[in-house]
């Protein structure tokens, strides 16, 4: 039982941080209905510069670490938003109107072109970080067998529950996230009664981006290593995610996270960890069979 | 607005304020990545700064936004419409395409005779051609069919493997395997589009690629009959209907060299290899022109243009899809049977999404559908990183930047221009009187 626990609380915390790359796709796939390929790579970039930053900040003898993860975690959100938003500045907008496939193939382009930047210019060497916060409570312990909750678990747990409560009240209340909506339901009629529809388009992709960089900087924190190609499979886990919770669909972005993140980590608890992935993917394909919208997708009902 | 010297004064301006932009974006692009680079150090993370290096990127980003807004509205100016040259010339060429394709196709059967057709340049010809095929046989799928696949390099990767164990294990010659891998792959198309043919083009996507990575980390872990990450060495190199290509050939056996009569070479393997491969790819080919034609093809193509109306008037869409998906499969895992028996050995690593990416790019580039498209984009593609040799390192990332400039450049694909299937009685819509 305890072994179970444990498992949920890593399965859980691992399912949060894909959920929050998660969104990036479903924003992205809801108003412009293209699959942003690129995003897993925009991920990787906040996890490098998150590990550049700490490693800047613990040169210049900060010690604190709730000041130095503050610093962190806004200049990482920064950076990336910067790069989220070239992104669809320089690969996706001009084609904007093109055949469907056009901006899926300058996705995949800018996909290898991003992973490849990082390579020459960091090195292909994994990039290690000293943990800077350690211990955790203690939730039951048996003798033979401990279930912990670490800080670092923690942590995250709160700011994704903190960054979904911001993000919901963003897309809910405020005019941008009706604008963001208006774009998702009709782009021409939200242009015609006066929503910036570039605008919106942009900012999505920096929204995305920023809690991409937040996703980065967590795995920094929980595993400790980066390296250039961990964008992809991320990248590929979270869309799977997306797609398991109904594309389009917010909440189903974080559902469908969490699911993915809790069956890798009970599969490679009571299975083998080599087959995880293609358990999550199995996850997936039956889903689509029996819920083609995914779990809180909203059926699409086709006109001629 | 008052003269036209203070029009293109002001015009200047703006573009010098929208070069400025660009290049504090670049800047922050480039300082907290290119400025700070990490240096291990005994284990821990140190940071080295290299600032010149993020002025050379502003300041370049600088320079080429200005060259590039000028270029950009000095032509918009003189002439409106300058796009549409690739499809002007196309529209230019039509009447010809049937010489080029001869011209083509007898370039490539001379092409291991010529004088400058070193060993490498027939090695580069014979890959070329291996993503021509793969890039034809995607095209069933996604040209004609109009479904998305981007997990093709799993059928590549069974056909490769199967034929691989076949020959290795039962010592079956390369022309039984070849259509043993064909139907192994065809089997996996089928039994994998199943399920999935139902959902609608993006989910289509996500679960191809993501069983493209299951068959990747199947073949990573299954010990006992992939051999893992070693991959599977000794592949039987083939022979020339039974003759060998060896030097002094076997006990009981003849070499391809003493049979014709001729000086041994190393090269004669290659040559056979050339030839085998452009047969099997002219096949791909002449396949899907004749299937174009069939009451299947023609309702892969309608299903592409409008499954609602394909399903009312009773073209049963799984079914249709199937088909394609399993025909589409059996030429990757030809073409990976092929690719095995080539390079006599296989491992994972040549599985990855990188090689679907690269076949669906082909596919796309070359204007989906387009069959000669296909062999431009497929040139395009492998020829580009094989000249940048030099700078190895930065291979890959100007192949990235390739597709997506191109995909600015054109987005329908180099060649997009493309003839209806079917006309009634030579009606054209295009040129019909209005109502």
């Amino acid at each position: 039982m305890g072994y179970f626990i444990q498992q949920l609380i890593n399965g859980l915390t691992l399912g949060m941080i894909y959920g929050l790359i998660a969104i990036g796709y479903t924003m992205v796939y809801g108003i412009i209905g293209m699959i942003n390929f690129a995003h897993g790579e925009i991920y990787m970039i906040g996890a490098f510069i998150s590990i550049i930053c700490f490693t800047l900040l613990s040169a210049a003898g900060i010690t604190s670490v709730p000041l130095a993860l503050l610093i962190v975690l806004v200049v990482a959100m920064f950076f990336t938003s910067v790069y989220g938003w070239t992104l669809e500045r320089v690969a996706y907008r001009p084609l904007r109107g093109a055949p469907r496939l056009a901006p899926l193939i300058s996705a995949i382009g800018m996909s290898i072109f991003l992973q490849n930047y990082v390579q020459i210019i960091q090195g292909a060497r994994v990039k290690p970080m000293q943990p800077i916060i350690h211990g955790g409570i203690t939730l039951l312990d048996r003798g033979d067998f401990v279930v912990g909750f670490s800080y670092i678990q923690i942590l995250i747990w709160i700011l994704t529950i903190v960054l979904m409560i911001a993000f919901a009240l963003l897309i809910g209340r405020t005019a941008l996230g009706r604008s963001q909506r208006a774009c998702q339901q009709d782009q021409v009629m939200a242009a015609l009664l006066g929503v910036d529809v570039d605008k919106v388009i942009s900012l999505t992709f920096v929204i995305g981006a920023a809690l991409a960089a937040v996703a980065g900087l967590m795995v920094t924190l929980y595993y400790g290593v980066v390296d250039f190609f961990i964008g992809f499979l991320a990248g590929l886990k979270a869309f799977t995610a997306a797609v398991l919770g109904g594309i389009g669909s917010l909440p189903g972005a974080i559902l469908g996270g969490l699911i993915l993140g809790l069956v890798e980590a009970l599969w490679s608890a009571y299975f083998t960890t080599e087959y995880k992935d293609v358990a999550a993917f199995s996850i997936l394909v039956m889903v689509l069979i029996f819920r083609p919208t995914g779990l809180l997708g909203k059926p699409e009902v086709e006109k001629v | 607005m008052a003269s036209p010297t203070a029009a293109a004064s002001s015009d200047f301006v703006a573009l010098l304020k929208d070069a400025a932009v660009a290049a504090l974006v670049a800047l922050a692009l480039a300082v907290p990545l290119v400025g700070l680079h990490t240096v291990d150090q005994a284990g821990e993370l140190a940071i080295e700064t290299r600032f010149n290096w993020v002025a050379i990127a502003v300041v370049g980003v600088f320079c080429g936004r200005l060259l590039l807004r000028y270029v950009l509205t000095f032509r918009s100016r003189r002439e409106p419409q300058s796009a549409g040259a690739f499809v002007r010339l196309g529209a230019v060429l039509q009447p010809y395409v049937k010489w080029l394709t001869v011209a083509a196709l007898l370039v490539a059967f001379v092409l291991p005779f010529l004088p400058f057709s070193s060993r490498y340049v027939i090695d580069l010809a014979t890959s070329v051609l291996i993503y021509v095929m793969l890039g034809w046989g995607l095209n069933v799928v996604v040209g004609l069919a109009g479904l998305l696949d981007l997990g093709y390099v799993a059928f590549y990767a069974v056909g490769a493997y199967s034929y691989a164990l076949f020959a290795v294990h039962f010592d079956l010659s390369f022309w039984i395997c070849l259509p043993l891998a064909g139907l192994f792959a065809a089997l996996f198309g089928v039994m994998l589009g199943f399920p999935v043919l139902r959902l609608r083009g993006d989910y289509l996507a996500i679960v191809t690629l993501g069983f493209g990575e299951m068959i990747r980390i199947i073949l990573l872990n299954w010990y006992p009959v992939t051999n893992g990450p070693n991959g599977i060495s000794g592949i039987p190199r083939p022979s020339f209907f039974g003759l060998p290509f060896d030097r002094t050939a076997a006990a009981g056996a003849t070499s391809f060299h003493e049979v014709f009569g001729i000086e041994y070479a190393s090269a004669h393997r290659v040559i056979f290899l050339y030839f085998l491969i452009l047969c099997l790819a002219l096949l791909t080919n002449v396949f899907t022109l004749r299937i174009r034609r069939l009451p299947i093809g023609r309702a892969w193509e309608a299903l592409r243009e409008d499954e609602i109306a394909c399903r009312s008037l009773g073209v049963n869409p799984t079914n249709t899809k199937l088909t394609a998906f399993g025909i589409g499969a059996m030429f990757g895992g030809f073409a990976g049977s092929f690719f095995a028996t080539r390079q006599g050995f296989i491992s994972p690593e040549s599985f990855t999404f990188i090689e679907s990416a690269t076949i669906l790019a082909i596919v796309v580039l070359g204007g989906m559908g387009s069959q000669i498209g296909i062999v431009i984009a497929a040139l395009f593609l492998i020829l580009l990183p094989e000249l940048g040799r030099e700078f190895a390192q930065f291979r890959m990332l100007l192949f990235g930047a390739a597709m997506v400039l191109i995909m600015i450049w054109r987005p329908g694909g180099l060649l997009a221009r493309r003839e209806p299937t079917l006309r009634l009685h030579g009606h054209d819509p295009a040129r019909a009187p209005p109502p």
